[in-house]
């Protein structure tokens, strides 16, 4: 009876907030656009009877995702962001390893301080995060006026509102992400393996790539999972530090639902987001599931 | 006035304290205890003993309570113990980990039992000074558990097992995070407080000089059954089989077939070697299957051949493993069989008279194996 | 061999260096006197007083302040419940749903999260402002309290409830008066991580909000969306600077006590 009430009380919570939600956008993505509140047709209403929710059923229509494909805005924009949020957890990943591994390799007693370093900025707030590199980046920003000052560029670089300025913004939040699970991985490193290797004729870097980086390959593809699927539905990021030329597909589905109010569409692009996602998803899973196995 | 011998079990007026009737445990298709009946007497100190997977924890969790019999009935005194929940049990139990509670300190791990019972304050006080003081630990009262050593959090589990005043005590692995010297003294420590309390204690272990030195009672385990529940001595001189045998000290065990002579077998255990004597009231029939297991330290080693014993082969030295008190010599027979033996080291080392490849004769009588049939 | 290459530190150098660089300049220039943010005009902490007669902001930071504590209380003790069934429950019907929908928030972009949950209150009825808000962050955040959570119950000692059961206890008592204590650690990090993720959320805010329920964040960026601004960049020092308080108090207190257990544990060994 306890157990019983245990269960139900977090999964009913769940489900009335998190699924259920879920299925209303389904299910409006099925829907028409209308001009009325809320802005979509056919509503269901099941004090009209049997014949109104044949009805209703009869309406829904996969129109809004044929929609989607005759506007290349929306394709374009799913293939933009697979492609920014590709690049940026390389970039990431390039950034971060680095730093992981100076962590790893440094002296036990710097190690907390390190580690409470790399924390710090996940608490802070992520907007703040992303609005200290406007600062930097525009036109009269810190970093044009330093490379103006030293006579490195006579012009001032044009970065803030375009993707490079996505990419470092996505590098800087995200890289927490890539640094603690590579950092965890190497951190149980045995360091005898890299003497072990050496001591058969590895150079220092032959043994890097032989028995470093594999055996830090669970925490690499941990920390890009984690950098790349949050990237994906990204909306701060572009809308913030990217131009009027990056195309985010959560930007668009914000401006589709704030500024165009067309739900039904909002929804279609929705659910084709979750589609895309459900791969790296369920491959980001599976790779848990078998750190954790080997574990034990 | 000699003092009564403690034998309850070869007592036929004695009523058990604990009774397992026809108890059967599955874990799925597992068989963890396979239709076991047997009976635990007031102020014993029964020890369940057998290697990892023999289901000796599983049968002490079912006296505490966390796991119920798939079929048969646990009774603590006559009383049928299945529909009543471990917190309502008169027993305790002594966890292997010790599971003592680290938010809390040494006091309050004692006291811990006692307020579920809404003991009365001063009650409760008197109750932990009492324990605290049986098992030494007065002067730890406010520590916590990781403020202790792996001895006195060993002993703090033992006093909070106790403060209840339970019927029966369960002790799993009680001293197995223990280093050996200190294993020991805990041992007897163990013995006195079983003693001075006359609380029966079921202790699991897989520490056979352990079981031996502390329990009343030993039952062997192997795959969910009782092999043989007997006193130490018993079980040590008298197994009744090859596995008990085995399990318990050093033996060598050679294989033979039987023939009966001289209210005894002869035991003819290879071609070529003359048969083996031993006294045994077992019923063999001519040209059995039998084992002979003898304890290496009833066996003498000599040079010569001795006169005038029963058994008597000739082999020479393998291997010799010096323990300091004694040494064990390994002596293979010109058939293979490689025999153990032991002597006391009454000399000084430069003046022992055996090395390795010596030829040795072995010896021992009529009475020293155990002979089982096969 | 364990050591400090010149590759190591020069990795350590210029990655903190990134982290940390752009909120040091943001905290540099919110002592700057000029409006223009980038131009260095002399000291200043007028913005942080005009800050504090802001009264929108003053307004909003209370209402996210209010939301983040009900929302964070709401999650821990929803989490905290969702642990102990993923770790304790056993196999029951809707396991594997149940488990997904812990996870599956953990991982789905705010947008949809957002946009989901807005659907779902105009579907109802349901008129947004604050309330709407601790719902919605009260979910997803429960999310995360639920894995903190069960990884500290994974590792819990079985035994010490069954040492708790075998004395006495009733189940509930049991985790009253040891399971929660021992884990209790656990769910504080749980309802702080909570508390912050409910005071940074944007997205879900935005959508989720209504009239007279704006918080924080979403007065941040209708500010910054105009560019940057002094007023902003005193706001945004205040709060690193709250983290970085708590998180380096947090840290201070974790080392100290766990030298001081450490010292405790040599010092046993010893008597």
């Amino acid at each position: 009876m306890r157990r019983a009430s245990l269960i139900l009380i977090p999964y009913l919570w769940l489900l009335a907030l998190f699924l259920v939600p879920f299925l209303i956008v389904f299910k409006i993505s099925l829907s028409d656009t209308a001009l009325s509140i809320p802005p979509y047709r056919p509503q269901l209403d099941f004090a009209t009877g049997w014949q109104e929710i044949r009805d209703f059923f009869g309406h829904l229509d996969f129109e809004n995702f044929t929609f989607l494909t005759t506007d290349d805005l929306y394709w374009k924009a799913y293939i933009s962001s697979l492609q920014i949020a590709f690049f940026s957890t390389i970039f990431t990943l390039l950034v971060g390893y680095p730093i992981a591994y100076g962590m790893a390799n440094a002296p036990d007693h710097w190690r907390p301080t390190l580690m409470m370093l790399v924390i710090l900025p996940f608490w802070t707030s992520f907007l703040i995060r992303v609005y200290s590199w406007i600062g930097i980046l525009s036109n009269e920003g810190y970093l044009n006026q330093l490379l103006l000052s030293i006579g490195l560029i006579s012009e001032p670089l044009h970065i803030l509102n375009t993707n490079t300025a996505v990419y470092i913004g996505i590098v800087y939040t995200y890289l927490p992400f890539m640094i603690l699970p590579i950092y965890s991985a190497l951190e149980r490193l045995d360091t005898s393996l890299l003497e072990a290797a050496e001591d058969l004729g590895c150079s220092r870097l032959t043994a890097f790539w032989l028995v470093t980086v594999p055996l830090s390959k669970n925490g690499i593809i941990a920390g890009c999972f984690l950098v790349f699927i949050p990237a994906l539905g990204e909306f701060v990021i572009p809308s913030l530090l990217g131009g009027s030329k990056t195309l985010m597909i959560g930007k668009v589905l914000w401006e589709e639902f704030f500024n165009n109010r067309d739900w039904p569409v909002a929804s279609a692009v929705a659910v084709i987001l979750l589609l895309i996602l459900i791969v790296p998803i369920i491959l980001f899973q599976r790779n848990e599931q078998k750190q954790r196995e080997a574990d034990g | 006035m000699s003092e009564k011998i403690f034998e309850p079990w070869n007592d036929p007026n004695e009523k058990p304290l604990i009774q397992f009737q026809n108890v059967t445990k599955r874990f799925g298709d597992f068989v963890a205890i396979d239709n076991q009946s047997f009976d635990i007497y007031a102020q014993e100190f029964f020890a369940l003993l057998g290697p990892s997977g023999c289901g000796k924890t599983t049968l002490m969790r079912m006296l505490a309570g966390f796991e119920a019999p798939t079929t048969g009935e646990i009774l603590l005194a006559g009383q049928n113990m299945a529909p009543i929940p471990p917190n309502k049990r008169a027993v305790n139990m002594m966890f292997q980990s010790y599971a003592l509670f680290p938010h809390l300190s040494v006091w309050e791990n004692i006291a811990f039992g006692l307020k579920r019972d809404k003991m009365p304050k001063p009650e409760i006080e008197a109750r932990v000074d009492e324990m605290l003081k049986l098992t030494r630990l007065e002067q730890f009262a406010k520590r916590k558990p990781h403020q202790i050593s792996g001895g006195q959090r060993q002993r703090v589990a033992l006093a909070r097992s106790l403060a209840k005043a339970p019927k029966l005590l369960l002790l799993d692995e009680p001293l197995g995070a223990l280093d050996a010297k200190l294993r020991q003294d805990t041992q007897f420590e163990l013995m006195d407080i079983q003693e001075k309390t006359g609380t029966t204690f079921v202790i699991v272990t897989h520490d056979q000089e352990e079981a031996m030195t502390v329990a009343s009672r030993v039952a062997v385990m192997d795959h969910g059954h009782i092999v043989q529940a007997d006193t130490p001595a018993r079980i040590y001189e008298m197994p009744n089989s090859v596995y008990v045998a085995d399990f318990i000290g050093d033996v060598t065990i050679l294989k033979g077939t039987a023939s009966p002579r001289d209210g005894g077998y002869d035991i003819h255990f290879a071609e070529g070697q003359p048969a083996l004597h031993a006294k045994s009231d077992i019923e063999l029939s001519k040209g059995a299957a039998c084992y002979l297991a003898i304890r290496p330290e009833k066996i003498a080693i000599s040079a010569d051949k001795p006169e005038g014993v029963a058994n008597a082969v000739q082999g020479k030295i393998l291997d010799i493993a010096y323990l300091g008190n004694i040494s064990t010599y390994h002596v293979e027979l010109p058939t293979g069989q490689v025999i153990k033996t032991q002597t006391a080291n009454t000399r000084r080392l430069s003046r022992r008279s055996f090395t390795w490849e010596d030829q040795v004769w072995l010896s021992w009588t009529d009475t020293a194996g155990v002979l089982l049939a096969g | 061999m364990r050591r400090l290459t010149w590759f190591n530190t020069t990795a350590l150098t210029f990655g903190f260096a990134f982290l940390y660089l752009p909120m040091v300049l943001l905290i540099a220039y919110s002592f700057n006197s000029s409006k223009l943010v980038t131009v260095w005009a002399g000291f200043s902490t007028k913005w942080y007083g005009e800050l504090l007669h802001n009264v929108a902001f003053l307004d909003a930071a209370w209402v996210t302040l209010r939301v983040a504590v009900v929302s964070s209380t709401i999650a821990t003790i929803l989490g905290t419940m969702a642990a102990l069934v993923l770790v304790r429950a056993g196999r029951f019907i809707g396991r594997t749903v149940f488990s997904g929908m812990i996870y599956a928030p953990l991982v789905m972009p705010e947008v949809i999260t957002g946009l989901s949950l807005l659907l779902l209150f105009i579907g109802i009825g349901l008129d947004r402002g604050i309330f709407t808000v601790v719902l919605a962050h009260a979910t997803f955040s429960m999310c995360y309290v639920s894995v903190v959570v069960s990884s500290r119950l994974a590792t819990f000692d079985r035994s010490l409830e069954e040492a708790a059961l075998d004395l006495g206890c009733s189940q509930i008592s049991a985790f009253r008066l040891v399971t929660l204590p021992i884990i209790a650690p656990a769910v504080i990090s749980g309802w702080l991580l909570a508390f912050t993720l409910s005071l940074d959320d944007l997205v879900i805010a935005s959508f989720t909000t209504g009239p007279g329920a704006t918080t924080l964040p979403i007065k941040i960026w209708s500010a910054v969306r105009l560019g940057v601004s002094p007023e902003i960049n005193a706001l945004s020092t205040l709060m690193i600077s709250i983290v970085a308080i708590g998180v380096i108090t947090a840290s201070l207190v974790t080392k100290r006590n766990s030298l001081r257990r450490q010292a405790e544990e040599r010092a046993a060994i010893q008597t």
